[in-house]
């Protein structure tokens, strides 16, 4: 079994978002394709699964010519996928979902689970999945949901399996574990395109090596003869510094401080279950966790987006509690929202206003009322020319940015006043590379003018590049701490599934 | 307003206004096509159709009384066409604009009759200001909801207004209100000092183009520039592109979403106070009419920006005092004019459907 792509080409009016790309991928062969956002990775994938058609080139599978009018085609020709976001009715079970669309019945249509419920325990069975079809989907972890992914094409027998961005939504954990479905997908003859941005994984399974930079393959690489940072280099098209580079931290007085915190999700379960949290000035404070542990709860107590239960939460020396978000930003809080084009742009707006979305009313924009636009757009033009972001002009709306610009714009706009304290939530979240490098920068900078720092990522490797200190979040308490000078990966990773030794655990500075 | 890299924006021929003018037009054209066919079908004879057309044209734009009538009827669906932006660019559809004209009308016109011995340069704005008021209240109410508890403004803008009618209809049937000479549900007259003067009196005194229209262009201009040039503004335009965004940058959202709902329905407001005080001079049940529905199309012909409200409100409003001409001068049914103003939202609402028709009139331009 191969699959070939040969020059396939696809364009969105103008711009060309796959430009003759070629590759193969053989049968019991892992193939990664690396590449920026925007580099044209999920088109291809969409191209190769039929959900949209090439301009031109030529798809073929053994080499015979195929053509695939919608998905229906290509899964009959074998081909199978993972989506970044599952496709997965939770209140079914495992192998409700597994059929779905393609249930078996028995005379007089009724539906006939116990064939399907026998094959996804033998499919289960031969990749080591360890899925229990009766199980619900409901409450699953999401590791365990991706199998019933898998297990969801292989029952559709494809050959090839195409994997867009697996990882993503992975612990540490679950990462191992799912490398070593993925070599058992190999063992078993299949073969596997892999799609992602992170190096060490590609560094770690890739059989070959395809990176595809503006819509074209830049390089083919062989994991044995290729590094890391050769990899980082021809994604970017320029050579980046994968280490960020800072000095010991010079931490001085608290300026924030969360005593015994307590929050509800909404309903009446508890999201953060007794935080206790001190972040000095210049220091960066880590928070590292899978996501779902109360993170989002903490960062939006701190904003005074939430309601606070119980505890008490201190900023630059006083109680906010009941203080509005506003008044915060004005006392010196920064905010990088988890999800920029969520909470943190109005993206059909101008790069000015969402520069000013929180500054619009202060003197130097407005007057009784009234906004002064040409001051807004020479500040607007300043923090565009200071940060970097790379837009035509300052009226372009935010959503004709790239994610990385987008990202700018917020630090620009959160860094551009007096701060004391700045929450960097996912502060590189589908950003590229060459853009993570600049706002790491920016992040240490700041860590450097004396501004307290809480960075919260799911990424553990930005955790570890960054902070000072890091603590792991589990089930909305804090779990373990950790100096990041001699943290080990591995039990970072254990905590952020929930196991912790007794030396780790975190005993939190009592706050003045 | 220019800054260093600033681009120039492309020659008009190929910009997004005339892209949307020229939108408009074919639309036009395919609804009065479709509208000929309707006639052809029902069995209109020829000659007969050429007349309906002709005098939908004359009934419109053909003299200064036919303009006169346009503008007439334009005036309510422009002022209430941009209440209904107001809330639109705030991600609010208000579609209790029908019930805020009827309360607005209602305020004016009690404030109206109750004050007669007001000079006119007092009355007029205070029964004005006290439309206004109206409008915005009811309009309040459903913003207040939605804060409070969630309660979407589309259903809690229907069922006021149902309120809003039945309320007025109870008003026109009890005093003070009702006219103390009829039995039927009337009320009284407003004012002289409270009415919208007539601005071409002393040329054509059955010319009965009022003030009101002077108002809907003054609106239009408030309007814009509240929305871009102010800070409520700039509030409201973030409520509508991303809320979440505007509460987490600091901005006080359920103040913004009950003032940009009061803003709405007090606008609104002002367009039922152009009917009693001003071509009706008094109330009757319903007196809206399905104004409101009418000067939601309106907004949305315009895409919610104020100064196309005031096109897509004249367009409107001849084809209504057109229709009228047409049904008495050709024998055509108004229904007509309904179907044709149907088929020029369908098309705007479709554009692809006209570029497809059209395809001449939209090639893009060159690619260097």
């Amino acid at each position: 079994m191969i699959i070939t792509l040969d020059n396939i080409t696809k364009r969105y009016g103008s711009f060309v978002a796959n430009d003759s790309i070629s590759l193969s991928v053989r049968s019991g062969e892992v193939h990664c394709l690396l590449g920026e956002n925007g580099a044209g990775k999920t088109t291809l994938m969409n191209v190769i699964y039929g959900l949209s058609k090439a301009d031109g080139g030529q798809i073929s599978i053994d080499g015979k010519a195929v053509q695939f009018a919608s998905p229906k085609d290509a899964i009959a020709a074998g081909i199978g996928m993972v989506h970044q976001h599952f496709m997965l009715i939770p209140a079914f079970s495992v192998t409700e979902n597994v059929v779905l669309g393609l249930e078996p019945t028995l005379f007089g249509d009724r539906l006939d689970l116990d064939a399907a419920r026998k094959r996804v325990r033998d499919i289960s069975a031969q990749f080591g999945l360890e899925i229990d079809p009766d199980a619900p989907l409901e409450g699953m972890p999401v590791g365990i949901q991706q199998r019933v992914e898998i297990v969801k094409i292989l029952y559709r027998a494809a050959d090839i399996m195409i994997f867009d961005e697996p990882t993503a939504v992975l612990t540490p954990q679950e990462v191992i574990e799912f490398f070593k479905i993925i070599e058992s997908l190999r063992a078993a003859g299949k073969a596997i395109l892999f799609i992602t941005h992170k190096l060490n994984e590609v560094m770690e399974i890739a059989d070959r090596i395809t990176v595809l930079r503006h819509g074209k393959v830049v390089g083919e690489a062989d994991p044995a003869t290729t590094s890391s940072g050769e990899l980082a280099n021809l994604m970017v098209g320029r050579p980046v510094s994968m280490l960020v580079s800072r000095t010991e931290a010079k931490a001085g007085d608290v300026v924030l401080a969360l005593e015994n915190v307590h929050v509800t999700d909404g309903t009446s379960k508890l999201a953060l279950d007794g935080i206790d949290l001190v972040v000095k000035a210049g220091e960066i404070v880590g928070i590292a966790g899978v996501h779902g542990n109360g993170q989002t709860e903490l960062i939006e107590v701190i904003a005074g987006l939430r309601p606070i239960v119980d505890g008490r939460i201190c900023f630059a020396g006083g109680d906010i509690a009941g203080i509005s978000p506003r008044e915060r930003h004005r006392r010196g809080l920064a905010h990088v929202p988890e999800d920029r084009s969520i909470a943190g742009l109005a993206v059909t707006m101008s790069v000015a206003e969402n520069m000013v979305l929180d500054s619009y009313y202060e003197p130097r924009f407005s007057r009784f009322g009234r906004i002064d636009w040409s001051s807004v757009r020479k500040a607007a033009a300043q923090l565009v020319s200071q940060f970097d972001v790379r837009t035509k002009s300052v009226d372009a709306s935010a959503a004709s940015l790239s994610g990385g610009n987008q990202q700018k714009v917020v630090i620009a706009r959160e860094m551009s006043r007096p701060i004391k304290l700045m929450i960097a939530a996912q502060p590189t979240r589908g950003v590229d590379v060459g853009s993570i490098e600049y706002i790491h920068k920016r992040i240490v900078e700041a860590r450097d003018e004396g501004v307290g720092v809480l960075l919260v990522s799911t990424e553990l490797d930005e955790v570890l590049a960054l902070s000072d200190r890091i603590l792991v979040m589990f089930d909305g308490r804090i779990l373990a701490e950790f100096d990041s000078r001699t943290a080990d990966r591995s039990l970072i990773g254990l905590a952020m599934a929930g196991v912790v030794t007794q030396s780790q655990t975190h005993a939190p500075e009592i706050a003045p | 307003m220019t800054t260093d890299i600033a681009v120039r924006p492309a020659g008009f021929w190929r910009s997004e206004l005339a892209g949307s003018v020229m939108l408009v037009l074919a639309a036009l054209v395919t609804a009065l096509v479709v509208a000929a066919l309707i006639m052809v079908f029902s069995g209109v004879s020829m000659p007969q159709i050429g007349l309906a057309l002709t005098s939908l044209a004359t009934g419109s734009f053909g003299s200064p009384q036919a303009i006169s009538e346009t503008l007439v009827a334009a005036t309510p669906l422009i002022i209430a066409g941009l209440g209904f932006v107001i809330g639109a660019k705030a991600g609010l559809f208000n579609v209790g604009v029908e019930g805020q004209i009827l309360i607005g009308g209602m305020f004016g016109l009690v404030a109206g009759f109750s004050f007669p011995d007001l000079p006119m340069i007092v009355h007029l704005p205070l029964a004005l200001g006290c439309a206004f008021v109206g409008g915005a209240l009811l309009a309040g109410i459903a913003g207040w909801l939605k804060v409070a508890s969630g309660a979407h403004e589309v259903i809690t803008t229907i069922m006021l207004n149902f309120i809003a009618l039945r309320f007025v209809d109870f008003l026109l049937r009890n005093p003070p209100v009702q006219n103390p000479e009829r039995s039927d549900p009337i009320s009284r007259f407003v004012a002289d000092t409270a009415t919208l003067p007539k601005l071409f009196a002393w040329f054509d005194p059955s010319m009965r183009v009022n003030l009101g229209i002077l108002l809907a262009v003054l609106v239009a201009v408030f309007v814009a520039w509240l929305l871009w040039r102010t800070t409520l503004g700039f509030e409201i335009r973030v409520m509508g592109a991303n809320q979440q965004a505007g509460r987490f940058a600091g901005m006080n959202t359920a103040r913004t979403v009950i003032v940009a709902m009061m803003l709405s329905g007090g606008i609104a407001g002002l367009a039922g106070a152009t009917l009693t005080q001003g071509v009706l001079g008094r109330a009757s049940p319903d007196f809206a009419a399905g104004l409101g529905f009418e000067a939601i199309a309106v907004a949305l012909l315009a895409r919610s920006h104020p100064v196309g409200v005031v096109f897509s409100g004249i367009l409107f409003g001849a084809l209504t005092a057109g229709g009228r001409r047409m049904q008495v001068a050709a024998g055509v049914s108004l229904d007509l004019i309904t179907i044709v103003q149907a088929i020029v939202l369908l098309c705007i609402a479709a554009p692809m459907l006209i570029r497809t028709i059209y395809p001449f009139l939209f090639r893009p331009a060159r690619e260097s």
